[in-house]
């Protein structure tokens, strides 16, 4: 358990993707099955109890010591399962140290008021407050640690010199502790097999393009282009009288969209966009959210927020495995497919014709009217491309629309983190409202991150801290007056209507496309710019 | 009847003895003071007459100058020293280098002022010695039931894991300038850590003088100078608010690591941005303080700063008469 314990407390604390990746990978290395492969189920989200609800263990320290003594510790530390793992009053007499797999089997054979004695137990054998929050943030559901299932699973990859990809097409053919899977990252044993139905099959993801070279060197003519829909990418599978939805990093989803698990009427394996589709046409990508990470979905919403597949891909079809076939030959299957798909959840993403590069340039600036309007861009596939697991160089391209622009003015400053905590990274920026006669004020449209050089950020933090008006806590505000500021190019991909922001506006990635230092604020952008950006309003 | 109010009484300089005419580490200058230990909040510069040990009045004089009070007198740890009709012996806190506790006895009555203690093992200064009193004055940093400290060689051995998961990467240690800086040292080497440590400038003085005071820290370098690929692998100890500042950046990808008692709440960790956070204190924890006054047992106990309430209530569940004096001017441990 301790080493589990110190996992999860140096994850919860570290921003670094490569560090996280280290520790997991060395964790997975220095653990002994069966150990291992619970502390990676539960990593991965595949392990979660609710044994006990906050309410017992509230209650199981109160019997312990005084009510007025623990009130006033959880009130200060905030957490209850921190709070409760730093004052535990262990009973003397403990067993010893439990592993994590007896801590995991224990639950799953137990009955609720048993798990509630053997959590008990366990936190009376743990000499350590990290272990027992550890313990705790197991039982109750949910680790919280930042640490995405995609990560824990390159990290496991990397304990033997497997490409993630591999371990994703494996991911649900396993059941935790995974011992097979640790066997043959070893080099112990051969790889299990995969063989599972409906199993996720690891997606192909696009290159962006580049326009000053890639025009040059590709042949229009092997490539075939459709739009790129602004859903998010899935996975349909159904083979075997077994259904399942997937996200494009293998997470079943098939729990939050029931109305689409039918969708398959053939057993088959597509690749597609989803959608909330109304009446043959596509909803913006907020309707979509109004689906997403929902766990209980009720019919309401599913007849408010009808989602759909939009296809482009067929990877199986009956007992074919498709993937190696070129892109033209899966696609004539395709449209075959899903023409028998009669379900009324899945229509297909149309080829568009060109005879140039300037052709589909002019189609990607000047979109025709309905859904291509609300497409994120363009996407390029090579005629004659396999299915390849993984982001390979050359077959598949995305051509993005350009991003929106707007010159917003630098308002709040934030300490980054990891790398970055010595520096103001993380900006807060806003656009004129009002006019000359009431007076202009700035209201906050946005925060970008990113977008920026290294050296720029050294000259915006050099800004920042000669520049502050005002410290909170990690934050400062920052001088912004019609003549003394600093200007920030923004681009954005989209642009909502939000009650949550005093602006009434939520951009879609935002970033740092230019710094202005040329510019004086006062020439920045004004509100009514980005609501003319926002087109008509929502049902 | 002599009541201990008699004898010791909150003042806003601090805790005054009327009948030795004194104060007990004085937040502002008076005319004759007794210090307990060489932390910035407790030690001032100014005052008419001090006394301390010998080890605390070095301190002061290496930050303040050697002019820092008018006179001075310094007490070896158990020699019994007059102030009028009031007996002043020091005893060892285990705080810090020279720290002491003031043991305050006249007709009878044996009053014992704290400062600031712990009861765990230091290696650069003697441990805390229990002395039997009437009333106990003790300090509440951490008087609450969350703050319990874990054993220091723990969280060395996990900075030393760090250390060795990334061998591209330097680790840097927030730690208060007197006394944390040297016993994070010091436990570095009592680990087996024999490479040169790097410091930042403004714990090389006291560093040198805990040397003179015969506490071997092994190899030091300034952090300053050399490339920054010079610096991966390395430990770098520097005082905390060096942690965030721009003179990190000189160090490859740095850890930040945090020794301080405070470290023990994630959301303090989180809030500095501090990625390992290092549980070791140079005060009580709430299992030491309270098995401090069970073990002394005084007929009444007063509480001089920190978490007051949460003591105070332990205090009376015991059914012993608890007071806070709720003095000011002492910050929360290292806090910065």
């Amino acid at each position: 358990m301790r080493a589990f314990a110190d996992l999860l407390d140096r994850l919860s604390l570290t921003s670094s993707r490569n560090a996280k990746l280290t520790m997991v990978r060395d964790y997975l290395r220095a653990t002994p099955d069966p150990d291992r492969g619970w502390a990676l189920a539960a990593l991965t989200g595949e392990l979660t109890f609710d044994a006990v609800k906050p309410a017992f263990i509230r209650k199981a320290v109160e019997a312990r010591m005084d009510a007025q003594l623990f009130a006033w510790s959880y009130d200060y530390v905030g957490d209850l399962a921190e709070a409760v793992s730093l004052v535990w009053p262990a009973r003397p007499g403990a067993n010893r140290e439990p592993l994590l797999s007896e801590v995991v089997e224990g639950l799953r054979t137990a009955t609720r008021a048993e798990a509630q004695g053997r959590i008990e137990a366990w936190l009376d054998a743990l000499p350590q407050a990290r272990e027992r929050w550890a313990l705790l943030k197991l039982v109750t559901g949910g680790l919280r640690v930042g640490l995405s299932a995609r990560l824990a699973k390159q990290a496991t990859a990397d304990v033997g010199a497997a490409a993630v990809a591999e371990v994703e097409e494996l991911w649900h053919a396993l059941t935790p502790p995974y011992a097979e899977l640790f066997a043959w990252l070893e080099g112990r044993a051969e790889k299990p097999s995969s063989a599972n139905p409906a199993r996720f099959r690891p997606a192909m993801l696009a290159q962006a393009l580049d326009e000053a070279v890639d025009f040059e060197r590709l042949d229009p003519d092997h490539y075939a282009a459709e739009w790129k829909w602004d859903g998010i990418r899935v996975q349909a599978a159904f083979e075997d009288g077994v259904r399942r939805l997937y996200t494009r990093t293998g997470d079943d989803i098939s729990r939050t969209f029931p109305d689409l698990l039918d969708a398959l009427v053939d057993p088959g394996v597509l690749d597609g966009e989803l959608l909330v589709i109304r009446e043959g046409r596509v909803a913006s990508f907020g309707d979509l959210q109004q689906r997403l990470n929902r766990k209980i979905v009720d019919g309401k919403l599913m007849a408010a927020f009808p989602a759909a597949i939009r296809a482009y891909d067929l990877l199986q079809e009956g007992a074919d495995d498709l993937r190696g076939l070129p892109f033209s030959a899966r696609r004539q299957r395709l449209e075959a497919f899903v023409a028998r798909q009669t379900g009324g959840r899945i229509d297909l993403s149309p080829l568009q014709a060109f005879a140039s590069w300037e052709d589909l340039a002019a189609l990607r600036a000047a979109p025709p009217e309905g859904d291509p309007r609300i497409a994120e861009g363009l996407m390029l596939k090579r005629l004659d491309s396999a299915y390849e697991a993984g982001r390979p160089r050359g077959p598949w391209f995305k051509w993005k629309r350009d991003p929106f622009l707007v010159d917003a003015v630098l308002m709040y400053a934030q300490r980054g983190h990891g790398k970055r905590s010595s520096f103001y990274s993380d900006y807060t920026f806003g656009v004129w409202t009002g006019d000359a006669a009431a007076g202009r004020a700035l209201t906050p449209v946005g925060k970008a991150y990113f977008g920026f050089t290294d050296d720029e950020l050294k000259q915006i933090d050099k800004f920042v801290r000669d520049n502050t008006i005002e410290r909170f806590g990690p934050v400062r505000s920052v001088r912004a007056e019609a003549h003394a500021g600093l200007v920030f190019e923004v681009a954005f991909e989209g642009l909502q209507r939000s009650s949550r922001h005093k602006s009434g506006v939520a951009m879609r990635f935002p970033r740092i496309h230019r710094i202005r230092w040329d510019k004086p604020p006062g020439e920045a952008d004004e509100l009514a710019t980005l609501e003319a950006m926002l087109g008509p309003p929502l049902p | 009847m002599i009541r201990p109010q008699d004898l010791l009484c909150p003042r806003p300089e601090g805790l005054y003895c009327p009948p030795g005419d004194f104060y007990v580490d004085p937040v502002r200058p008076v005319g004759r003071a007794v210090i307990t230990h060489g932390h910035a909040d407790h030690a001032r510069a100014g005052h008419g007459a001090v006394l301390a040990t010998p080890e605390t009045l070095a301190i002061m004089a290496e930050r303040y100058g050697a002019d820092f009070a008018i006179a001075t007198e310094a007490a070896a740890y158990g020699r019994a020293m007059a102030r009028d009709d009031v007996t002043v012996t020091l005893v060892p806190a285990g705080h810090v280098l020279g720290s002491a506790q003031a043991v305050v006895q006249w007709k009878g009555l044996t009053m014992v002022v704290s400062g600031d203690y712990k009861r765990r093992r230091d290696p650069t200064c003697p441990a805390f010695e229990p002395v039997p009193c009437d009333v106990f004055i003790t300090e509440a940093t951490f008087g609450l039931p969350v703050f319990r400290h874990p054993g220091d060689g723990e969280e060395v051995a996990r900075l030393l894991r760090s250390v060795t998961q990334f061998p591209e990467r330097s680790h840097m240690i927030g730690a208060y300038a007197l006394g944390k800086a040297q016993r994070i040292i010091r436990l570095l080497r009592e680990a087996g850590w024999d490479r040169t440590i790097y410091v930042h400038g403004a714990l090389e003085r006291l560093n040198g003088l805990y040397g003179r005071h015969g506490i071997d820290l092994g190899p030091l370098a300034p952090a300053t100078g050399g490339a920054k690929a010079d610096f991966a692998g390395q430990i770098i100890v520097a005082p905390p608010s060096a942690l965030q500042d721009r003179w990190s950046r000189r160090f490859p990808d740095p850890v930040a690591a945090f020794a301080s008692g405070w470290m023990q709440i994630r959301a303090r960790a989180r809030q500095r941005g501090v990625e390992l956070p290092l549980v070791i204190s140079d005060h009580a924890d709430w299992d030491e303080l309270t098995a401090t006054v069970a073990e002394i047992r005084p007929a009444e106990l007063w509480i001089t700063h920190g978490r007051e309430e949460a003591l105070a209530r332990w205090a009376e569940l015991k059914g012993i008469p608890a007071r806070a004096l709720a003095l000011v001017g002492y910050e929360d441990e290292n806090d910065d």
